[in-house]
């Protein structure tokens, strides 16, 4: 499991081993300040960064900043 | 001149009032004048200022089986004696005597408007079931702590009977109800806060303000093996919900959990979903439900052959106050479906 989460320090204190920053609370995989396919861009890309933290081994809670 | 004594009725199952054993906890309830049992000693220990006028005694079996005929069986023969408190037990750890002295208290309370007190061990399973209504105190787990329940009980009807103010549990010495009360302390919190570090970190004991809740550390899964050939479900607590929310997923302090069809679905769209959140502005989640539950995204890397497969079902729920149990709770039993289920692993997404 990872968790796209727009607030990480609760993700942590939950215990989740995969984190994904989200963007902000209303919108975590969103951006409505963005034209429409900027937006869509940038959700695809958070998907993809949460399906590649899938793939990453972790030994402990790791939050994928990059 | 005497003051007038404050009146007390209290409550006995028919073994500590000394009527019988299993063989009567069938009796229906009586009422008597004066002591029976433990109420002799509690007379001793409230002295002149108080006096028990009555005694109700019902059976335990009678009781657990009927609660509420028994408990109004109660509350009838009360209201004749005019008491100014009502005090049942000591239950220690007894299951069936626990409920008795519990629902007799609450229904005298709530129908009498009488101030009630029972006693109960803290793993009597009526603890939990009345400690919000009434007050009850803690005691040992078995009759052994009779003596220091007598004492302990006494006080707590004394204030009741004098009408004093009893304040908080930890003061008073009952159960928290689980009440907050605001209270004017004399350091600012900053203050207390620094205090509580020094002494925390000079190794000496400190008091918290606010105990936080634990939480259990997982081991991390292994990582996906073969992405292309997976199986990826969506779960998320952001309410994301067909449009009318039509299993009434709660706002706030939601009490389940829903699984939902996406198949054939590409895209979430405001005409078909909504958020039914109550802890964020939900305009944009209402405008565009992909931004917190990714669908069109998901699609898009399913059919360019990222991942093999999106679960055709998705699970939500509001993470708003939510009680940590049941989110756990939810959490287990979404895991087992999708184990079931075969999916490989899951993105969750929070508001």
């Amino acid at each position: 499991m990872v968790h796209v989460a727009s607030i990480v320090p609760i993700s942590l204190t939950v215990g989740a081993n995969r984190i994904v920053p989200a963007v902000a609370i209303p919108h975590p995989l969103g951006n409505p300040e963005l034209p429409e396919q900027e937006e869509r861009e940038l959700r695809l890309n958070l998907v993809k960064k949460a399906l590649r933290a899938l793939q990453v081994e972790v030994e402990k809670q790791t939050v994928f900043e990059e | 001149m005497a003051e007038k004594k404050y009146r007390v009725v209290h409550y006995l199952n028919q073994f500590y009032a000394g009527i019988g054993g299993e063989d009567k906890a069938n009796m229906p309830p009586l009422i008597k004048e004066g002591v029976a049992g433990p109420g002799i000693p509690l007379q001793q220990a409230l002295g002149e200022e108080g006096e028990i006028v009555a005694t109700v005694i019902c059976g335990d079996s009678y009781f657990a089986e009927n609660i509420e005929t028994a408990a109004e069986k109660v509350v009838e023969p009360v209201s004749s004696y005019k008491p100014d408190v009502f005090v049942a037990g000591p239950a220690f750890n007894a299951g069936r005597y626990g409920v008795a002295c519990g629902a007799s208290c609450s229904a005298v309370s709530k129908k009498l408007g009488i101030p009630a007190v029972t006693a109960m061990y803290k793993e009597n399973p009526a603890l939990d079931l009345y400690r919000k209504e009434i007050y009850i105190i803690p005691t040992a787990d078995s009759v052994r702590g009779m003596k220091e329940a007598i004492p302990d009980m006494a006080g707590f009807i004394r204030k009741l009977g004098l009408g004093q103010e009893i304040g908080l549990p930890q003061e008073a010495g009952y159960f928290p109800h689980g009440i907050r009360v605001n209270q004017f302390v004399e350091r600012t919190g900053a203050e207390r806060a620094v205090a509580m570090l020094l002494s925390k970190l000079k190794g000496e004991p400190f008091q918290t303000e606010y105990p936080m809740p634990t939480f259990e550390r997982i081991p991390p899964s292994p990582a996906i093996g073969d992405l292309r050939s997976s199986t990826i479900a969506m779960v998320t607590s952001g309410g994301i919900v067909p449009l009318g929310n039509p299993d009434r997923i709660e706002a706030a302090s939601a009490s389940k959990f829903a699984e939902y069809n996406i198949a054939g679905v590409d895209d979430l769209t405001s005409d078909a979903y909504q958020t039914c959140h109550g802890g964020y502005d939900p305009v944009y989640a209402n405008d565009d439900p992909d931004r917190v539950l990714p669908l069109d995204a998901m699609r898009a890397l399913e059919k360019d052959g990222t991942f093999g497969k999106l679960y055709d079902l998705y699970y939500v729920t509001v993470g708003n106050a939510t009680s940590i149990a049941n989110s756990q709770k939810f959490g287990k039993e979404i895991a087992e479906k999708l184990k079931a289920a075969r999916v490989d692993a899951v993105i969750l997404t929070s508001t």
